[in-house]
């Protein structure tokens, strides 16, 4: 589904963000990229939505990501922003949600149709017609999840999904995300989060991929972790912690 | 709340008024603007002395503004930055065109103050005018007209995104007055020493959320036409509003309405 070969990207004459990095990834795995601040994972992210373009190949369902085939690459993928104020540009949630499919030519009434299935689905039929200005941080980060749904994407990217959320409202979003079929690729630095959501964990350091595996063996490998500037996440500390006592 | 916090607010207003109800609002956004554009043509064709004349070209915001429930003086707060330099722009007429037009109670009143008021008249009728369209109609239902027009699309994607970029550049400010402030409590304002950075980082970040708001409208299939507006079918009520307006703004070009109604007053 997606391909990732030999791909490298530098910033002009700075060191290379991302340094020959080589990766393949299944229909419907969900995958977490995890790293330290500066490790390439929103490069790798852009990079796969033809945001930025880097040396080596990347396919997504077969096709190459090149400036020719930007619209259907970016068709099939839907990108959640780590920050929901950026996704969000029109007044309501309503115009923000048909922005998408109505581009991609869907008809008023498949739209409609669509989102209040997407609404459904994530419980906030209430913030339809709401003003995004007028939403709290937790409904915006749900409705900017919507927004991308509703352009039924077979992959889609997470850029901290988690972040600067409240308990309650993180917990309702890894709801959300288990939930949801599609191919997932999350980067965040929640690993409770990504131990919660994903299969497979691709591990980044310097801009190259130091660990490519099962979610539970990286993220229980506390000695990898702390060498890439991450911790365990808490549920293991927990489980180590009772195993000392 | 700071200036631009509550700047930011009034901006947000501005998306609530036009998605109202009213009469004016169902119009179809190319009749209204196709009707905006006539009228701030027709009341700048106005000559410079013809104030008279010019006054009751005040009847068109006069009706939307009743129509549409929409208050003027909510109009005027929000142009008060704007008003100012309408009023600048004729400021220095009474000097330089000294003639006298007329002498009220002993008081000469000059061409120079005749053309002065004339200017500003315009500069008020045709900002009300541009508000009542953007108040009436969303952003974007505007562009699509722009384009059924064969405006390019390069200019409505510089409309569209630098009324979209205005409220983030707002937003910036208003995170970096909060900062600066809370690190300067005692100052008024920003201390001109800083005023060279703080500019600089506001370009920077601004240009940054810029970028990613972009990016995020080209991942979700913009390019640069509006197919995510609903159609807006010209239907007979849009044609009678328009006709109705451009036959009472020839009439009120070529008939100077306030000298006739004078007129039977006084021999």
């Amino acid at each position: 589904m997606i391909e990732f070969k030999e791909v490298s990207f530098q910033y002009s004459s700075e060191r290379k963000v991302i340094d020959h990095v080589s990766f393949h990834i299944e229909k419907g795995e969900s995958v977490g990229l995890i790293g330290a601040n500066g490790a390439g994972k929103s490069t790798v992210m852009k990079l796969l939505l033809g945001l930025l373009e880097g040396e080596g190949e990347i396919r997504i369902s077969d096709i190459p990501v090149n400036r020719k085939n930007l619209s259907a690459i970016r068709k099939i993928c839907g990108f959640v922003l780590q920050n929901a104020d950026d996704q969000m540009f029109m007044p309501t949630v309503y115009e923000d949600m048909i922005f998408g499919p109505r581009n991609y030519g869907l008809s008023k009434e498949e739209t409609e149709k669509k989102i209040d299935e997407i609404l459904r689905l994530l419980d906030i039929q209430d913030l339809k017609h709401r003003y995004n200005h007028k939403l709290s941080g937790g409904e915006k980060r749900m409705t900017a999840i919507a927004t991308v749904l509703a352009m039924e994407p077979q992959i889609l990217l997470m850029d901290e999904p988690t972040a600067a959320l409240d308990p309650y409202n993180r917990r309702m979003v890894i709801n959300i995300i288990n939930k949801l079929p599609q191919t997932k690729i999350i980067t965040s630095h929640d690993l409770d989060m990504i131990l919660d959501t994903c299969d497979r964990v691709i591990l980044l350091g310097n801009g190259k991929i130091v660990a490519d595996g099962k979610c539970q063996d990286i993220l229980s490998n506390q000695k990898l972790l702390e060498e890439n500037r991450l911790e365990l996440p808490l549920s293991f500390m927990y489980q180590k912690e009772k195993e000392l006592l | 709340m700071n200036k631009a916090e509550k700047a930011l607010y009034e901006l947000n207003e501005m998306d609530e008024l036009a998605n109202g109800n009213s009469l004016i609002h169902h119009f179809s956004a190319l009749i209204k603007l196709l009707v905006t554009i006539i009228y701030i043509l027709t009341v700048m064709s106005f000559d410079r002395y013809n104030l008279s004349g010019l006054i009751i070209m005040a009847i068109y915001p006069y009706v939307l503004f009743q129509i549409s429930g929409l208050s003027f003086t909510g109009c005027l707060y929000k142009l008060r930055f704007v008003l100012p330099l309408v009023l600048a722009i004729g400021i220095f007429n009474p000097l330089f065109d000294r003639h006298v037009f007329v002498v009220l109670a002993g008081i000469p009143v000059t061409y120079g103050w005749i053309s002065f008021f004339t200017i500003a008249v315009k500069g008020i009728l045709a900002i009300s005018a541009s508000y009542l369209l953007m108040a009436t109609t969303k952003i974007d239902a505007i562009c699509k007209a722009m384009r059924k027009l064969h405006i390019p699309s390069i200019i409505t994607i510089l409309l569209l995104l630098t009324y979209r970029y205005v409220s983030l550049m707002v937003e910036e400010v208003s995170v970096m007055t909060n900062a600066y402030h809370l690190r300067a409590p005692d100052q008024k304002g920003i201390h001109y020493t800083a005023w060279g950075s703080f500019l600089g980082q506001l370009l920077l970040r601004s240009m940054d959320r810029a970028k990613e708001l972009y990016n995020a409208m080209m991942l979700r299939g913009y390019q640069g036409e509006f197919y995510y507006v609903d159609d807006q079918p010209v239907g007979l009520k849009d044609i009678m509003y328009f006709l109705i307006w451009i036959i009472l703004f020839w009439l009120c070009r070529s008939v100077n309405v306030v000298q006739w109604i004078g007129s039977m007053f006084v021999r």
